[in-house]
């Protein structure tokens, strides 16, 4: 009943987790018998569970993830659930977590969709650091469980389009980039922040294709304003649980409002510049992919129509073929970041 | 055995749309079926057409005559799955907008390069018949020549589409290379044999 599609889920992938659950679970129960209620409180995964209940949405429990280290259980206790009303919330339907987590652009597993779920197996997110760089007053390389300690972490639904013309409804879990940016302290030369996914050929199957045409390490940039826009999120779940690997663990970039390849995953480097940044994309085929990449209808894309999108996830015989909004329906809080700019040319 | 063979050649051609139907119906495409279906058709007509190129050669090498009767029910199926790719695009992306449909066959090279190959392959297929072969006469194995224009432009098309690893295009664009290249090589030899 939980798992509508079985086929879909590879056996690899399930069955470890359960196994480890059902051992946590197992552990636990033993554990409320010899230390009663008050010691369960402080196991993280009762805590979370508890918890869990008042998020918006979960994860189906038989395809929870295990957290990457104790410390992430501990983080993911306390977590504030989505509200009632946009723009950190939307109605829309959700796009199933199964959907989320088989369907996936993240070519340093391989090119198709399904690679990054099945070919990720290996990609290890702890210990995880990021180094901090640029025009900051407090430069270095920190442990991700230190950048998160002073972080709240809440639940967000948003809308994600990419630039494929498809979309998806995914409730993340993270916090606003501008908490992680405070942190560190730009001076007042950052006016770019520039971003960089990590490069391990030894558990990313993609970088070891010969006949890949991206220049490793995948790179992403915001301008300081758009950075700090309180709309702009750092994942570090989905559904209520751990980031998967095909999704950007441990920690990716959400920008609702711009096109999902500029929502970075598995970040490792932040720089703060005083010059834009190259981007990825924009250096690969700069016609197609702009700096900016505002969700936008109006501005013409060589390969996808981008006034319609297909929310996932469609069935052949129930299409959901929809209208593309201009910046993805989160224009009444990002649009005046570009009133005085041409959005066809900076597109 | 030689009876049973073209049967068998045709419902083994027909497996792969089979279980694309299976798993339509099962609702087993993955999130974007439409996305899905245009992959799945798009890859199993260039493979038909490759398999329908390399039948002459495998004639050459064998000795044995059987591959090249295939050909034409071949070609046919490279046909068909053309169909399907063009139709699924039409209906399952577009929604079937006539307005959209018409704009992305002018405006988008690698749609219109794809369009144009489906139409080689159209008429291809409509003068496929014997009554037809015998009408055109020599010019029939002029027009059908065209079909390595079709797959180079099938192949370019692909190409054209792929985003960040371009292997399969690759792959896919040596096979035809080789194929065409062997052809133009026996070509020129037989002339020579002729002439020389």
């Amino acid at each position: 009943m939980l798992i509508k599609k079985p086929s879909d889920i590879k056996p690899s992938e399930i069955t470890p987790e359960s196994v480890y659950k059902n051992r946590r679970e197992f552990m636990l129960d033993g554990s409320k018998l010899l230390l009663g209620a008050a010691a369960t409180s402080a196991l993280p995964s009762v805590a979370n569970a508890q918890n869990g209940d008042s998020l918006k949405a979960r994860a189906p429990a038989a395809m929870r993830r295990s957290p990457p280290a104790a410390w992430w259980a501990n983080k993911f206790q306390d977590i504030k659930p989505a509200p009632d009303s946009e723009p950190f919330f939307t109605g829309e339907s959700l796009t199933p977590y199964e959907d989320v987590t088989i369907y996936n652009n993240f070519y340093e597993f391989g090119m198709d969709k399904s690679d990054p779920a099945t070919r990720s197996g290996e990609f290890k997110t702890d210990p995880w650091s990021v180094e901090i760089t640029g025009e900051v007053s407090k430069p270095g390389t920190y442990h991700l469980e230190d950048i998160l300690k002073p972080v709240d972490l809440e639940e967000r639904i948003y809308r994600l389009r990419c630039v494929e013309a498809w979309s998806m409804v995914i409730p993340w879990i993270g916090f606003p980039l501008a908490d992680l940016i405070r942190q560190f302290e730009p001076t007042s030369k950052a006016k770019f922040v520039e971003f960089e996914t990590i490069i391990d050929a030894d558990t990313m199957p993609g970088i070891r294709s010969r006949t890949a045409i991206v220049s490793w390490p995948y790179r992403e940039g915001l301008r300081m304003d758009e950075a700090m826009n309180p709309l702009t999120f750092m994942a570090v779940g989905l559904y209520g649980s751990y980031l998967p690997s095909q999704n950007g663990a441990p920690m990716r970039l959400v920008v609702p409002w711009k096109y999902g390849f500029k929502s970075i995953k598995s970040i490792v480097k932040i720089n703060f510049r005083e010059t834009q940044p190259n981007t990825t994309w924009n250096d690969l085929q700069a016609n197609e992919y702009g700096f900016y990449a505002n969700v936008n209808p109006a501005v013409h894309h060589p390969r996808w129509r981008q006034d319609m999108e297909r929310r996932l996830p469609q069935t052949l015989f129930s299409r959901r073929v929809i209208e593309t909004r201009l910046f993805n329906g989160y224009g009444e809080h990002v649009a005046h970041m570009y009133d005085d700019m041409d959005l066809a040319q900076y597109y | 055995m030689r009876k049973f063979l073209k049967p068998a050649v045709f419902l083994l051609a027909l497996v792969p749309f089979a279980l694309l139907l299976i798993r339509a119906l099962q609702n087993n495409l993955g999130p974007d079926p439409a996305q899905e279906l245009s992959i799945e058709t798009g890859e199993w007509t260039l493979r038909f057409l490759l398999i329908t190129l390399a039948l002459t050669p495998l004639r050459d090498f064998t000795g044995r005559s059987e591959f090249v009767r295939q050909r034409r029910m071949l070609g046919l199926f490279a046909l068909f799955y053309a169909t399907v790719h063009l139709l699924g695009w039409m209906t399952f992306i577009l929604g079937f907008r006539w307005f959209a449909i018409v704009e992305e066959l002018i405006e988008r090279p690698y749609i219109t390069v794809g369009f144009t190959s489906y139409l080689i392959l159209f008429a291809l297929g409509i003068t496929s018949p014997k009554a037809m072969v015998r009408k055109l006469g020599k010019n029939w194995k002029r027009l059908h020549r065209l079909v390595y224009l079709a797959s180079v432009l099938g192949v370019v098309h692909l190409l054209w589409i792929l985003r960040t690893d371009i292997g399969e295009a690759v792959l896919y664009g040596s096979i035809v290379f080789v194929l065409l290249g062997y052809r133009i090589a026996r070509k020129l030899n037989t002339k020579k044999s002729v002439f020389g």
